[in-house]
């Protein structure tokens, strides 16, 4: 799993690649939580490529609901229809009044479905099992959490005026959060559950050769090391992998060699998001990473990497 | 993975789990079993990733998980070196009868002070009235035990916020467009009403940061008494105390019972009554929880009286921080119950500059009215937050002019 997931330029570790790998298996959804840029959403994009199957995704936010999340009927198209069929009523008075009534069941019939991400994922028609993404479910409100349990738990989701739409393929489903909140604990236990940390050094600088090819290994190897320092520093937004990636292209794009200190502070805003961090980083936090990253580049590591079989 | 032994294996250890306070639910330990028809149970890291990613949910969870794991599957190898004693998740251990800090911040009230004599839940009008106003610090045992029964008795509302969440309402404002066709279904096609709805109202998020270092000591037995009633009757609170750094203790106060709740405080805040640095623990407030805490629109409320040890400048960066993070930065002090008192204190004075509300808490009364000012915030951000000049009359704080109209 591990190397399949490598071959699509994603580096996980074991822990990850277990859960994949089971949550495929089992059926069951994954739920990760880390830091922002870590990873989480890529994680997404790299299974389905990897399963073959369609993405869909679910972005959270507050107000979500049955909606926008799952289905909706097409309310304007309902009503013309009413309309329609009363004006069809009048024009032709022989006709059995009643006989329009009764059609007003058909009003809540698939065509007047209009289907959302959740549905789309369970829907029966399809031949493979989609992966569906359901992103920063801490947005989302406790309430879409308990809709959310019928359609973990059995992958279905009930219409009152149609039936049950039940998935023929289990989607593999993925779940992120950012932790504004707890997510609850119901929900929870329907999932695996990871937890993805910022990656060490040397895996941080496999990703990094990944994603931004061409990348000099001195280069890499003192951004990765300025990174660690920063996340280390206690700052009020510390950067995530998605970070260093950017400002390892920012960097590549302006044709550096070897980090020094006007790069840093002509490239700080690829990094550092928040003002307070940027006037550390420029008032003596960047000059002090920076030699701290010499000191160790001067002792050269070996390039090993932690040994662990892949599920 | 027919092997009975090793299932009954696995089931052992999910059961040590619970036992050791984490929960497991049946459909978590069948996926762990199940994992095992395409893992080797043989394994260690297979075992470990697979038991790990099934059957835990948090990640606070994941140390405790480790040494239990250690210890149920490296036993036969390790246990002869360590006769381990499993530490437990703090609601299971057993509670010993410690002096709990309560205790001991009771005696140290002066005991010379004329005692109010407080009968069961009787009290005439007056008794209740000087218990009111009683600086917190002059309080006798009994009187902080009437105090405790008052906190009870109370009702504790807390600021509103209008969500993005739709519920249907008679007087809502909106159409309720996927209530319209169903409704005109069943009256054949007519539209007789128009079903509405209004946005959904709910309780802000409140985060306490409360000082416990020694020029509070006198405060604090009745501050954390505040902020557990609080915890118990809100939805969403987050509770950290400070001298000399930060430690959350939601988990603890979340008990019922109050006596467990500050013994189970006490035995985790190892920084009771010492030094204060105020911007050290609000950074580290900022850095390690603002981001998850704070969405929503949450209030945060800071209880200290501003004795900092550290730079005035760094906690007034720190406030300023924590304020355009937040909806309303409170700041409740107890000196400020003191009939001739000024935020002299540099610390206080720095503060002060960034807090939406300068607040007293050195007696009930003034808690009442710090209750009743969190029940009346405005709904929406307003004009009212501008920055904080001069002292407020604790006692008018409630209601300040140009804020109840909002």
């Amino acid at each position: 799993m591990r190397a399949r997931l490598a071959a699509l330029d994603y580096i996980a570790d074991d822990a990850l690649s277990v859960s994949v790998f089971l949550a495929s298996k089992l059926g069951r959804p994954l739920l990760v939580e880390g830091a922002p840029g870590v990873g989480k959403t890529e994680l997404a994009k790299v299974v389905s490529r990897m399963l073959r199957a369609d993405l869909i995704r679910l972005q959270c936010y507050e107000g979500l609901d049955l909606a926008h999340a799952a289905y909706e009927w097409n309310y304007p198209r309902q009503l013309l229809e009413i309309q329609a069929r009363g004006a069809a009523g009048r024009a032709a008075p022989g006709a059995a009044p009643a006989a329009g009534a009764g059609q007003v069941d058909d009003l809540f019939a698939p065509e007047y479905l209009l289907r959302r991400p959740l549905l789309d994922a369970i829907d029966p028609r399809r031949d493979r099992p989609p992966v569906l993404l359901i992103d920063e479910l801490d947005r989302a409100d406790e309430e879409f959490e308990s809709f959310l349990l019928e359609l973990l738990s059995d992958f279905q989701i009930t219409i009152p005026e149609l039936g049950t739409v039940r998935a023929v393929h289990r989607p593999f489903v993925l779940l992120t959060s950012n932790r504004t909140r707890e997510v609850h604990d119901a929900l929870k236990r329907r999932c695996l559950y990871q937890w993805i940390d910022y990656p060490s050094p040397e895996k941080e600088k496999q990703i990094l050769e990944r994603k931004v090819p061409g990348l000099g290994d001195a280069l890499s190897r003192q951004i990765v090391a300025f990174s660690a320092g920063l996340r280390g520093a206690g700052l009020y937004k510390a950067p995530g992998v998605a970070e260093s990636i950017d400002w390892a292209r920012a960097l590549q794009l302006l044709g550096v060699q070897k980090l020094g200190l006007d790069d840093v502070s002509s490239t700080v805003g690829c990094l550092v998001k928040h003002q307070d961090d940027v006037e550390r980083l420029r008032g003596g936090l960047a000059r002090e990473l920076l030699e701290a990253g010499d000191a160790v580049a001067g002792h050269s590591p070996a390039g090993h990497s932690p040994a662990g079989n892949g599920a | 993975m027919a092997d009975v032994d090793v299932v009954l294996a696995f089931v052992h250890f999910a059961r040590e789990l619970r036992a050791a306070g984490l929960g497991v639910s049946q459909g978590q330990l069948e996926a762990f079993l199940r994992a095992f028809q395409w893992l080797d149970p043989c394994s260690r890291g297979d075992l470990y990733h697979a038991a790990r990613t099934t059957l835990l949910t948090r990640r606070e969870d994941v140390p405790l998980f480790e040494r239990l794991f250690a210890h149920f599957w490296l036993a036969p190898v390790e246990a002869a070196r360590s006769p381990g004693k499993m530490p437990l998740a703090p609601r299971h251990r057993r509670s010993e009868e410690r002096p709990a800090l309560a205790m001991l911040l009771s005696e140290r009230a002066r005991p010379a002070d004329p005692e109010i004599e407080v009968r069961d839940r009787s009290f005439t009008a007056n008794d209740d009235e000087l218990l009111r106003r009683k600086d917190f610090a002059l309080m006798t045992a009994r009187e902080l035990e009437a105090l405790r029964r008052q906190f009870l008795l109370r009702r504790w509302d807390f600021a509103t916020r209008v969500t993005r969440r739709k519920v249907p309402c008679r007087s809502g404002r909106e159409l309720d467009l996927r209530r319209l066709p169903a409704r005109a279904a069943r009256t054949g096609g007519a539209v007789l009403d128009l079903p509405r709805r209004r946005p959904k109202i709910k309780e802000r998020p409140l985060v306490i940061l409360a000082d416990v270092s020694g020029s509070m000591e006198l405060y604090t037995r009745v501050l954390l008494q505040f902020m557990h009633v609080l915890r118990q009757r809100l939805d969403r609170v987050e509770t950290f105390v400070f001298a000399t750094r930060l430690t959350r203790i939601t988990g603890e106060l979340g008990l019922t019972d109050i006596d467990r709740a500050l013994d189970e405080v006490s035995a985790s805040v190892i920084d009771f009554a010492s030094g204060t640095r105020i911007a050290e623990s609000l950074r580290a407030f900022n850095t390690e929880w603002a981001g998850q805490l704070l969405a929503r629109g949450a209030v945060v409320i800071v209880m200290s009286d501003g004795w900092e040890r550290g730079s005035a400048s760094e906690l007034k960066k720190e406030m300023r921080i924590l304020r355009e993070r937040c909806h309303r930065l409170i700041w409740l002090n107890p000196r400020l119950g003191r009939p001739n008192y000024s935020p002299r204190v540099e610390g206080m004075a720095a503060a002060l500059h960034h807090v939406d509300d300068f607040l007293s808490c050195h007696d009930l009364q003034s808690l009442e009215a710090v209750a009743q000012h969190l029940a009346e915030l405005p709904r929406r951000r307003g004009s009212s937050r501008a920055p904080f000049h001069g002292v407020r009359d604790p006692l008018h704080a409630a209601a300040p002019p140009g804020e109840a109209s909002q």
